[in-house]
């Protein structure tokens, strides 16, 4: 297999990895800025507290990762996407910022406030929306080259359908994947009202989530036609995610089997990702990049694979002991108290 | 008129955020490393005393770590924002330390999780101490693979540029190139100093308002130790950076010194200001020790700015920034090693309030060398961006509206300040330590 291809799929794994622990943090800070309107502030604050307090600062690794990698694999993507992205992304790192901070100053101190909690939780769906951002305009037509340098078309951007579906998407997505995962997670925590609650969410949100991503692939057509053509050729992905996804409902309605659930949504979202990345290959950016003229030289592809391999060969146990200690460790989920 | 120019903002920004992230950064590199010093000692004398030092200080950590996070992921993405034609010719030769950083911050972030939400869920007290190994050591080698970067930027190898094309790429010789040895170990052991004065610093600041309890001395006798182990590191690593800098990048020394001719036996100038004929004013002049820094050697001859190109000369005003961290650098060495040295002897004029008021101020004066030391080493580069390949300006974005986010990172930066400090004064108000003693000690029953 070539480098470029190991590469790409390496950080396109990572990036999925984000997506998913960052959609729970997301979510969960909606639903807990919510619930505090709602007053349903004490069903939700503990299961939040407990689980996503621990692992924040390593979901925003995950983000580091691939933003670091994409620019050593793919020198060129610094240059492309670097510039045209200087004010979407300046407001994503802002919102990043005001949702960071918030785990450290709430546990002490700032406790109380609304405010702080409510731009928390709006932060939440404004990242993903900012975020995805990306994605659109790696779908080509909204950058065009003044003077050798990409330049971005912020009104054809703000106008294109494209946009507002991938936007949409990328919220409620964010929305079913957490609500999905809480309820999970509230089961093993034997927390029954906060699970009767995320179980609501979670299949109110299914339904946005499948129709906006029909809705991409059917603009697509219109905008990318070569994009759309490669997802045809590989229907059949789609169509096995689709099936994933009734599963998980089914489950979800029938109230049995909540972690099964999560786990077909995991295979739902894993399925329509690589589809969608095997379909968008070779560009990294239509019509201008691809990963063959992006790449770096061999010498470096070569010393990052095998940065790469020792690097994760420490991570795995490190995250497989994070996973053991916080999130199926039965006794912690319920806030027993135990000692080793 | 006024005109838009995104190599200015470019620069102001990436500066700001540098000089904002590295406040938390030294601190996220040197604290831990105090905390499991604190906490050893305390599991080995038995004593409560250090094992609540560690606890409060881990808890204070949390908060500047949150800040460190933020920021570091703002200056990591505005590399590529701000600086998009440099991060694509560097990325080519430079990324596999900034990649495997990432892995460091991993490390580091994994186990502070687990040592920050399982104080109570250990029997065994060494068992959790031993979690943060891992996080000091995660978080050194984070400073050690950005600090290769900004070496390499320094000091470009492992690459040929032949007819404009990228050849010969080799990242590890790029990684080992001839400014990381001095950079490194200099960030390393200022990082510790600076940690170990500020944590001083603040029992300095207790026992100044009158609360004489046992622990807050306990805090500043182990503080003061380690720094003063520290600054001495940091003078002589100091003098190797001179030294370094005499070799590969003698305008930079020279600029410091607003040495112009090249000479022997040449003296090293502190301070003064600039006549209209460009004849330093007074300034007070060390016979010999610009020839002593630079080469160990009184006699030697150390380059002049004059030879060089005028528009490949870095600005004068780092003359001021190294002048002032090396006058700190003295001071805190000089001050800890008094200290030292009237415990030993008993002298009783360290417990006076004057002198713990210096004591207080060994901290912001850290933090202050840290910052001049690293605005020396980077307008010390200009107009370079990669020393002889590109210049600063060619490396820019020409992208609009940096001035527009120059603003709205300033607002960020100073709802980030503000809020940190305030959080951090709240935390230790609400809860002090005489109470926290109380309180373990009716836990175990002893009331
Ligand atoms: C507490 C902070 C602190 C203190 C007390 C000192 N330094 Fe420093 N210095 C730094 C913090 C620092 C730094 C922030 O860490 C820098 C910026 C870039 C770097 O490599 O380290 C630095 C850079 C730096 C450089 C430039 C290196 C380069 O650009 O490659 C030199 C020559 C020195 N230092 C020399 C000294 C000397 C002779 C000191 C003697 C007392 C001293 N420093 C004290
Ligand atoms: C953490 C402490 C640091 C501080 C406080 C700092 C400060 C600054 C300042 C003030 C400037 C503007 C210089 C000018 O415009 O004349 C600057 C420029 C820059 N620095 Fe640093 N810097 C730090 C570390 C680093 C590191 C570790 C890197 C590399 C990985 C780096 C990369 C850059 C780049 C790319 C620029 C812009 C180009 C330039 O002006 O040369 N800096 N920094
Ligand atoms: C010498 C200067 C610097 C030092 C000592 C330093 C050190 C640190 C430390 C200790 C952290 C906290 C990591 C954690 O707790 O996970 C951090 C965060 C970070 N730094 Fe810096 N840093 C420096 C400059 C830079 C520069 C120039 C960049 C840009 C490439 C950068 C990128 C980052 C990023 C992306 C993070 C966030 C990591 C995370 O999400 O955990 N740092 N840095």
């Amino acid at each position: 297999m070539d480098l470029a291809i190991v590469g790409i799929s390496v950080l396109w794994l990572f990036l999925f990895g984000y997506i998913i622990i960052a959609s729970i943090d997301f979510g969960a800070g909606f639903f807990s800025a919510y619930s505090e309107l709602a007053h349903t502030k004490h069903i939700l604050h503990h299961i939040i507290q407990r689980y996503l307090s621990p692992v924040w600062e390593v979901t925003n690794v995950f983000l580091v990762f691939f933003f670091v990698g994409i620019v050593g694999f793919f020198p060129s993507t610094a240059f492309y996407y670097g510039t045209a992205l200087l004010v979407p992304v300046s407001i994503s790192i802002i919102l990043l910022a005001i949702r960071g901070s918030y785990y450290a100053f709430q546990t002490y101190g700032a406790k109380d406030s609304k405010v702080y909690i409510f731009l928390y939780g709006l932060a939440g769906l404004l990242i993903p929306a900012s975020l995805s951002i990306v994605l659109t305009i790696s779908e080509g037509g909204f950058v065009e080259m003044v003077n050798d340098a990409p330049k971005l078309m912020y009104g054809e951007l703000f106008f294109s359908p494209l946009t507002w579906s991938i936007v949409m998407l990328s919220v409620v997505s964010v929305l079913y994947i957490s609500a999905t995962f809480l309820t999970a997670y509230a089961d093993v925590a034997k927390d029954d009202k906060a699970r009767g609650l995320l179980r609501k969410y979670a299949l109110a949100w299914s339904g946005p989530t499948i129709l906006s991503a029909g809705l991409i692939i059917m603009q697509l057509q219109q905008h990318n036609a070569e994009h759309f053509q490669n997802i045809m050729d590989i229907w059949w992905v789609f169509a096995l995610s689709f099936v994933f996804f009734i599963v998980t409902v089914v489950l979800l309605w029938v109230k049995k089997y909540y972690s099964l659930a999560f786990w077909s949504l995991i295979i739902q979202f894993a399925l329509a990702f690589f589809g969608y990345g095997a379909s968008h290959y070779p560009y990294l950016l239509y019509p201008y990049l691809t990963i063959y003229d992006g790449f770096t030289n061999d010498a470096m592809a070569t010393a990052l694979i095998i940065a790469f391999i020792a690097g994760f060969a420490l991570l795995i146990p490190s995250l497989f002991l994070l996973a053991r200690l916080f999130l199926f460790n039965k006794r912690y989920v319920r806030g027993e108290k135990r000692r080793y | 008129m006024w005109e838009y120019d995104p190599v200015f903002f470019s620069r102001t920004l990436t500066g700001l955020t540098l000089a904002f992230h590295i406040i938390y950064a030294t601190i996220g590199v040197g604290v831990p490393l105090m905390i499991a010093i604190a906490q050893w000692i305390g599991i080995k004398k038995n004593d409560e005393h250090y094992i609540l030092l560690a606890r409060r200080w881990t808890r204070g950590f949390v908060i500047t770590v949150a800040v460190g996070v933020v920021t570091g992921t703002a200056i990591g993405l505005q590399l590529s924002l701000l600086w998009p034609n440099f991060m694509e010719l560097a990325g080519h030769v430079i990324s596999l330390p900034l990649f495997m950083e990432t892995f460091a911050f991993f490390f580091e972030a994994i186990f502070l999780g687990i040592y920050l939400y399982t104080w109570d869920r250990f029997e065994n007290q060494k068992k959790h101490m031993l979690l943060l190994i891992p996080v000091a050591i995660g978080a050194s080698f984070s400073a050690f693979f950005i600090t290769m970067v900004n070496s390499f930027m320094n000091t470009p190898q492992g690459f040929d540029i032949v007819n404009g094309a990228l050849v010969n790429v080799d990242p590890i010789a790029a990684m080992f190139n001839p400014a990381t040895p001095t950079k490194v170990a200099h960030v390393l052991t200022t990082a510790y100093m600076t940690s170990a004065f500020i944590l001083a610093s603040i029992a300095a600041f207790h026992l100044l308002k009158g609360r004489n309890h046992i622990y807050h001395k306990k805090s500043l006798y182990l503080m003061m130790k380690v720094g003063l182990i520290f600054s001495i590191a940091t003078v002589i690593v100091g003098d190797f950076s001179g030294k370094f800098l005499a070799e590969y990048q003698p305008e930079k020394l020279a600029a410091a010194e607003w040495h112009f001719e090249t000479e022997e036996k040449a003296p090293l100038k502190m301070f003064g200001w600039l006549d209209d004929d460009g004849e330093v004013q007074g300034a007070i002049e060390i016979p010999f020790a610009l020839s002593i820094l630079a080469h160990s050697d009184p006699t030697s001859e150390v380059i002049g700015l004059n030879e060089f190109p005028e528009d490949e000369r870095p600005p004068l005003i780092v003359h001021y920034f190294f002048d002032i961290m090396v006058s700190i650098g003295v001071w805190l060495t000089l001050i800890s090693l008094l200290y030292w040295f009237a415990i030993g002897q008993g002298w009783r004029f360290v417990q006076k309030k004057f002198f713990n008021f210096l004591l207080v101020l060994t901290g912001p004066l850290a933090i202050i060398a840290i910052e001049m030391g690293w605005f020396y080493a980077e307008f010390g580069r200009q107009p370079w961006i990669l020393r002889g390949f590109m210049k600063t300006p060619e490396g820019a974005t020409t992208a609009g509206y940096v001035d527009t986010m120059l603003l709205l990172f300033v607002g960020l930066y100073i709802v980030l300040g503000t809020a940190s400090v305030i959080v951090l004064r709240k935390m230790f108000k609400k809860n002090p330590v005489e109470k926290e003693l109380a309180d373990h000690a009716r836990e175990r029953g002893e009331w």
